[in-house]
């Protein structure tokens, strides 16, 4: 009995079978797990296993080096304000501040209603609209108090959902087809990753 | 003043609201660049590559043809795209990912041709959710043409292009670890050597990583030609160039701009670029190129943006991120947000780095928040030299790869620059622009 839905376990296979190795897959399906449960469940961390050929705990070793991917649950938003530099200098960590109270809630942890996490982000690449605040990885653009409190408003109503989609950043991303290599490439594919497993017995004597 | 004739090679489509879109691409000459480079011999796209002197948008400033030519005869081959774009304050491939991800294809098409691979993969940061989705739709659109997957145009070349989400690692913008992340592994960077990809890359065979704006910028020098593209900029800084400009400025954003033609100043205040700095402040410190790079002060303002004319001055332009700090930025502040970052971002495979950054960032974060010692300068510089030794640049290297040696580079800046800045630190005990 599969852990993901009928729908994303069917998305996890052809994700899988994109790659010229299943463990290649791991991030993809990493975030599927999170699209589905919120967070990277232990459930999902087995079926992920499963997917990639690897273990569990290979999988949550993977999972815990990446910030993306949360070993514990989150709130259904997941707010982002960065204090790197560009933001720094353009008051990020008074927005952040403004942020934890307007939230009433810690940087780092979870409302109690389970709606919002607020998080202290690194460099997320929008320097030209600083301080770059997310949530659940869109873009909103509110670099002022004003601007975020009307934004989470918004958001705790439900008005802004079209734009910012459940977590999973890829959530709306879909491949239009399976592989479209020509057999001999993967005929040669399969060879090279034999030849490589065979080099690596022979060095391990 | 600013020299603003040059053509814009990878933005002319920004102002359209679909550009995005293979409509919008096909009406401004999309794939048609995709089509000569098909009539063409594979060697003679990358001649043209390597004519162009087209120098990798990234960070290190590799010639993307040179890197071509490097790779291993092979069976099975690999052309990777680094969009992990993650260095502070660089936020040029984000743009040109979700505001014209066909450029991009196209250019990944035209350097899969060139190099005769038949699979590529494009590593997007996790975060760019958007731009996944639009890399997604454009090369699905793309199949749909008939510029991707079997048999491109009727050529016989075949191709299939994946894009793969990152899941937040700054790490993972180094290529080789880049390669780990796409192996589906922990994103810790490669023992060196073997130092390039294209010896040993993905899965060990023969791979070449490029940057989202260096494959952008290929459509462009194959309709034009590699001479047409070296003619711009001098020296060895050719073309244009993508940089952000963010900080203490009136007009932060992404500008394309002749290489070497411009200054740091014209781009900083002039009103097609940055136009000053809000209230006419003076500048008071400048990060050329990304937070790895050494800072330059005001008197360096009129260095041409090329890249010899940068590293020849103690510094690099590095992914093309220029951040602007005026009189009333604090660089102690500044530099420790930067070392908190590679503290937070180390591997921790290699020792100088990872214990080397969290001491760096604890005393950097007692001087800015009060407990800050006079002999923490000295400690200062003797944690900076233990991880680039000397502290020379470029930096000698004790760490696997270069995030290690990229600490040093604000803290010593800092230190070199506003001594005086760190004493009044010390003195009150906190920051004196609180």
């Amino acid at each position: 009995m599969s852990h993901l839905r009928v729908d994303l376990r069917q998305r996890a296979e052809e994700l899988v079978a994109l790659y010229p190795r299943p463990r290649s897959a791991m991030l993809p399906l990493l975030h599927l797990v999170q699209e589905q449960d919120g967070y990277v469940s232990p459930e999902g961390i087995d079926e992920v296993a499963e997917l990639t050929g690897t273990t569990p705990a290979d999988v949550r070793g993977t999972a815990s080096f990446y910030d993306m991917f949360h070993l514990e649950p989150v709130g259904r938003y997941v707010v982002g304000v960065c204090t790197n530099i560009a933001c720094l200098l353009a008051g990020g960590e008074e927005l952040l501040a403004h942020a934890s109270r307007r939230l009433d809630c810690a940087v780092g942890s979870t409302t109690d209603d389970g709606l919002f996490t607020l998080e202290e982000t690194e460099c997320l690449a929008d320097c030209g609209h600083a301080p770059c605040v997310t949530v659940n990885h869109r873009y909103v653009r509110t670099t002022t108090p004003e601007a975020f409190d009307a934004m989470i408003d918004e958001v705790r109503q439900g008005r802004r959902d079209h734009e910012i989609p459940d977590h999973g950043t890829l959530v709306r991303v879909r491949r239009n087809g399976g592989l479209r290599v020509p057999d001999e490439v993967i005929a040669a594919e399969r060879a090279a990753a034999k030849a490589a497993r065979a080099r690596r017995l022979e060095g391990a004597g | 003043m600013a020299v603003l004739d040059a053509p814009r090679i990878v933005t002319s489509r920004l102002d359209f609201e679909d550009s995005h879109t293979l409509a919008r691409y096909l009406a401004t000459g999309g794939y048609t660049a995709l089509r000569k480079a098909l009539s063409m011999h594979p060697e003679q796209v990358a001649a043209e590559v390597d004519q162009a002197s087209l120098l990798g948008r990234g960070g290190a400033g590799f010639p993307a043809g040179r890197k071509w030519s490097m790779l291993r005869p092979s069976e099975v081959a690999y052309l990777v795209v680094n969009g992990d774009e993650s260095e502070p304050a660089t936020f040029k491939d984000h743009l040109l990912v979700e505001r014209d991800p066909h450029q991009l294809v196209e250019g990944v098409i035209i350097a899969a041709y060139a190099l005769q691979v038949n699979r590529a993969f494009i590593y997007l940061r996790g975060e760019f959710a958007l731009g996944l989705e639009r890399v997604q739709a454009a090369l699905n659109e793309a199949y749909d043409h008939g510029a991707l997957g079997r048999d491109v145009f009727g050529s016989g070349f075949s191709l299939d292009v994946v894009v793969h989400p990152g899941a937040g690692a700054y790490i993972c913008g180094e290529e080789t670890a880049l390669l780990e992340g796409l192996e589906g592994k922990r994103g810790f960077p490669r023992i060196k050597p073997p130092f390039f990809p294209a010896a040993q890359g993905l899965y060990g065979e023969p791979t070449v990583v490029n940057n989202v704006e260096t494959m952008s910028n290929l459509p462009w020098i194959v309709l034009n030609g590699g001479a047409a593209f070296a003619a711009l900029g001098a020296g060895r800084s050719t073309g244009t160039r993508l940089f952000a400009l963010a900080g203490r400025v009136n007009r932060p954003g992404v500008y394309e701009v002749e290489m070497v033609k411009n200054t740091f100043r014209d781009l900083i205040y002039d009103p097609a670029f940055g136009g000053g700095v809000p209230g006419d402040r003076p500048v008071k410190a400048f990060i050329p190129g990304g937070v790895s790079a050494p800072w330059f002060g005001p008197d360096q303002l009129d260095l041409p943006l090329g890249q010899d004319e940068v590293g020849g001055q103690g510094s690099m332009l590095g992914s093309g991120s220029v951040v602007v700090l005026d009189d009333t930025s604090c660089a102690v502040r500044a530099a420790w947000r930067i070392t908190k970052f590679f503290s937070r971002e180390s591997c921790g495979q290699c020792t100088p780095c990872r214990e080397g950054s969290g001491w760096i960032e604890r005393a950097m974060y007692r001087l800015e928040h009060g407990g800050g010692r006079v002999e923490d300068l000295d400690l200062l510089l003797d944690l900076c030299d233990n991880i680039a030794p000397g502290l020379t640049w470029p930096p000698q290297q004790t760490t696997i790869c270069v995030l290690g040696p990229s600490i040093p580079s604000s803290v010593h800046a800092a230190i070199e620059m506003f001594k005086d800045e760190f004493l009044a630190h010390v003195e009150t005990q906190g920051c004196p622009f609180d």
